[in-house]
């Protein structure tokens, strides 16, 4: 489904004290990068409910980046260990659900890294682009029920 | 005598649970029998769909619906029902959510359809499979078709109250229909619109009894394959409990018996994406600060979708599974 014109959605959850400001910091020294993600400014990524992720996916965005301090760094003492777990494990979920690894991404980044930051994110929107949409979404028309074998065997 | 106002329930996409459930408030089911006229309730009674076409519509005042919406049929009843009642409750966690029925959202139609007629274990040397449309000389007969995957009921018509629970508890039945005979005596009032009923706003582990201390899992198990402590907190030990992200309304009866929460009330008040809190709850207790680590203990936790969604995957943000989606796609 690669389409070199398809221009991925991504939602990007910040936390106040690092990663936003490390966005901050790429817009003040004008570096420019792949405009495709929508950051929202989480106090801090241990705010980052998983309820926010299946939103975002379900409400048509291509892939969800994750950021905030470095393991270490948190403004709140650990609050970003909690964020690295609930990714760990939303990302399982999803995986489950057929979704393809590489739409969810964890980034850490300090307030000084905004060259980082900015590089992520550009190889970020090229990995989604590859990837191709998402379009979570459910149509409710009727369906024909198949009438013919899959060719692939149901075990039992 | 003035006319007794009309009851009707109907079962969608259900395993008949909720009827049973019913049934089990014993002899209040004589209430019932005493305030209402039961117009259409196939479970129990003889009726026909065209009866209810021909009823005045919002003729009938309550109608319980349980089962999902998952078929032509489902999806007509269901409409019809709306149209012919002043209220309708969501009944059972089918309706409210999708429940053990829900959980085909992982799977497509051809697999759902293929598991069904095409298993080595089944007898179906010719692949017969359904036709849902078929000419005969007396004109054309036809059967329900699939819906691509299975529906709220609220995802479909407008619902006025939900009920919880698979199924609801039968004291829980029973309060509600003496509040609804309290109604029509006028001695209370109905509450608002889209509420929950039959239920508590709050979380199955605030009924329990079991103690809670500060959760640090450094493993996660299956509860056969462990020795719980019967006083401890579930979660605590390292049992997948879905509790915290579960709505009260049955008294903790699993935990009480020495069995995890696995969800059955649905999501508790304010709680909008049921597997996504438990994410959030089962994640945020693991005791590790290392990738690898938390990757071990996760693999404690054999089917996070399934545990997770359950009796939630049709109501909960995503629906359903990616390759579903995705094959319903024309």
């Amino acid at each position: 489904m690669t389409n070199a014109n398809f221009e991925p959605v991504i939602i990007g959850f910040t936390c106040n004290w690092c990663s936003y400001r490390a966005a901050d910091m790429a817009g003040t020294a004008r570096m420019k990068y792949a405009p495709n993600v929508r950051l929202i400014r989480l106090m801090c990524s241990g705010r980052l409910d998983p309820t926010f992720i299946f939103k975002a996916l379900s409400g048509g965005a291509d892939g969800v980046l994750i950021s905030g301090c470095h393991p270490g760094d948190c403004h709140y003492i650990d609050q970003n260990y909690k964020a690295l777990r609930r990714f760990h494990l939303t990302r399982r979920v999803l995986i489950q659900m057929g979704m393809e690894p590489g739409r969810l991404k964890l980034l850490w980044a300090s307030a000084s890294e905004g060259a980082i930051f900015a590089a992520e994110i550009n190889k970020f929107v090229e990995e989604i682009r590859q990837l191709g949409p998402l379009n979570w979404k459910i149509p409710g028309e009727l369906t024909d029920i198949p009438t013919q074998k899959s060719q692939v065997e149901v075990p039992a | 005598m003035t006319e007794k106002p009309k009851f009707a329930m109907y079962w969608a996409a259900a395993c008949g649970g909720c009827e049973i459930a019913v049934l089990n408030i014993h002899e209040k089911i004589l209430d019932v029998d005493a305030n209402f006229d039961v117009v259409f309730w196939p479970v129990a009674m003889d009726a026909k769909y065209k009866d209810v076409e021909a009823m005045e519509d919002g003729s009938i005042l309550l109608t319980l619906f349980n089962g999902g919406i998952r078929n032509s049929e489902n999806e007509h009843i269901a409409k019809l029902l709306r149209q012919k009642s002043k209220i309708l409750v969501a009944f059972g966690s089918c309706a409210n959510e999708g429940c053990i029925p829900g959980l085909a959202n992982f799977t497509q139609v051809q697999e759902l359809v293929d598991t069904a007629f095409s298993t080595i274990t089944t007898d179906n040397p010719d692949q017969v499979r359904p036709i849902t449309s078929l000419e005969m000389p007396e004109g054309t007969i036809q059967i329900p078709t699939l819906l691509p995957i299975l529906k709220t009921l609220d995802q479909v018509v407008d619902v006025d109250y939900y009920m919880p629970g698979c199924p609801p508890e039968s004291h829980q039945i029973a309060a509600v229909i003496d509040l609804v005979i309290q109604v029509l005596q006028g001695k209370a009032e109905l509450p608002p619109k889209g509420a929950v009923i039959g239920a508590g706003a709050s979380t199955v582990c605030d009924d329990c009894k079991r103690t809670r201390n500060v959760k640090k899992i450094t493993e996660f198990g299956r509860i056969q394959l462990k020795h719980a402590d019967p006083e401890l907190c579930l979660l605590e030990q390292g049992i997948p409990c879905n509790g915290p992200a579960t709505r009260q309304g049955c008294g903790a009866l699993c935990p009480s018996a020495g069995a995890q929460c696995i969800g059955c009330y649905g999501p508790a008040q304010g709680v909008i994406d049921y597997g996504a809190r438990l994410s959030s709850a089962f994640a945020s207790v693991i005791d590790s600060k290392e990738p690898q680590e938390i990757e071990r203990i996760l693999d404690g936790l054999v089917d996070p979708a399934g545990q997770f969604y359950r009796f939630n995957l049709a109501g909960s943000l995503l629906k359903a599974s990616l390759p579903t989606v995705r094959s319903t796609v024309k």
